[in-house]
């Protein structure tokens, strides 16, 4: 799974501040684990109010983990995988899931499209009359203009979705490199798209969202003759930060090399209940 | 970036944690990886807290820099301004990722019911 891997647990370095020294075992509940540390009240000498430190414990993240995980299950209780989509702004992500969503109808997969935009419905116009069904989340529009998809924006989506009737789910998240990367959103896999034209060192500068996901789509390569770009120095950043990570080079455009994408897709995320995700 | 929607998440864990008390500080432990800029979840901290009653409340940030463990050499990095997260001895990129991914409410400074029942004004007891 592309999934972001978390380490939260406490004890496992160490750093300047030494003032978390209680130790626990397990925090599932922390907030109802309260200490009264007699050292704090020592700590705020003087003029301001003796206080109690309570011990908390509890990751920011667990919220939005917890509804992405719900999300998961529903969609596990489908059968419907999803996949996690992200990008910059303008690398190609419509143009691919409109040569995609074509694809998948061809092969009779029924598809699902949660069109994640700050604002408008350009994107998700789009992808209207492709044979999926697509949902448009306006991040703008109620959800404070926010730069990501998370789990909860999600789990309002899905509700407008009819999950019997889908094989495979395909976020859009908000391009941008930084913020999807952080926030689970329930799907089983994260793939993102690079274009060519970004620059090699996009890796290096945007390490969490190249180690957030399991396939990178290097795009635009119809562009090659027009730049100066590096695709094997592109590559060594991107084991630099993921050696994990497959590479496939594509242009949504000219449609080269999207026959290596369709089949990773269908081979990696057809749920085997419907037979027909294998390649020929 | 995404720091104004963390500041809700934190004011979520720090309402249940107080339990009705009044919170001086939160402490945070948030890793180098987190891609959080302190200033700014200082500030959307304050907009979050406005008019409720975490309002004053301060946030104390504990920085934790993303140590790796080479598992190609055994030797441990500290990567401390570029993120570039391979093994400073031998150059690997097959690496575990020892710390910097933290990010997490460690505890909260809170003002005790007995000693917010009494006199608000300071006393000597």
């Amino acid at each position: 799974m592309g999934r972001f891997h978390r380490h939260d647990g406490l004890g496992e370095h160490t750093h300047d501040g030494d003032e978390h020294d209680h130790q626990h075992d397990d925090h599932s509940d922390g907030h109802l684990d309260s200490h009264h540390d007699a050292g704090a009240h020592g700590d705020l000498s003087g003029y301001e109010t003796a206080s109690e430190r309570v011990s908390v414990l509890e990751r920011i993240f667990d919220e939005n983990d917890r509804l992405a995980a719900a999300n998961r299950a529903l969609l596990d209780a489908h059968g419907v995988r999803c996949v996690n989509l992200m990008s910059a702004p303008g690398a190609g992500k419509t143009t691919l899931l409109a040569r995609t969503l074509r694809h998948l109808a061809d092969r009779g997969i029924r598809a699902g499209v949660i069109e994640g935009d700050i604002e408008t419905s350009i994107d998700a116009d789009r992808l209207a009359g492709l044979g999926a069904q697509v949902v448009l989340l306006n991040t703008g529009d109620g959800f404070g203009g926010e730069c990501h998809l998370d789990a909860p924006m999600v789990a309002r989506a899905l509700t407008r979705l009819d999950l019997s009737t889908l094989d495979l789910l395909i976020v859009e998240n908000v391009g941008n490199l930084v913020c999807p990367a952080e926030f689970d959103v329930g799907a089983h896999d994260s793939v993102m798209v690079y274009a060519i034209t970004e620059g090699e060192e996009k890796p290096l500068k945007y390490p969490v969202m190249f180690r957030s996901v399991s396939l990178v789509l290097v795009n635009k390569l119809d562009l090659v003759p027009y730049l100066d770009v590096d695709l094997d120095l592109f590559r060594r950043n991107v084991s630099q930060v993921n050696p994990a990570a497959a590479v496939m080079e594509i242009s949504a455009r000219s449609g080269e090399g999207l026959e290596t994408w369709h089949d990773w897709l269908l081979t990696t995320h057809t749920h085997p209940r419907t037979g027909i995700g294998t390649p020929q | 970036m995404h720091e104004l929607s963390l500041c809700h998440s934190i004011r979520t864990i720090v309402d249940e944690a107080r339990s009705g008390r009044r919170v001086l500080t939160v402490h945070l432990q948030v890793g180098q990886l987190r891609q959080v800029v302190p200033q700014t979840l200082e500030y959307c901290w304050g907009l979050v807290t406005q008019d409720t009653p975490l309002d004053g409340s301060e946030l104390a940030i504990d920085h934790v820099p993303v140590v790796l463990d080479c598992t190609a050499c055994s030797q441990t990095t500290t990567v401390e301004h570029h993120l570039v997260l391979t093994c400073a001895a031998c150059g690997s990129g097959a690496v575990h990722l020892r710390s910097g991914e933290e990010f997490m409410v460690t505890s909260v400074d809170v003002v005790p019911r007995d000693a917010a029942a009494a006199d608000p004004s300071p006393r000597e007891a």
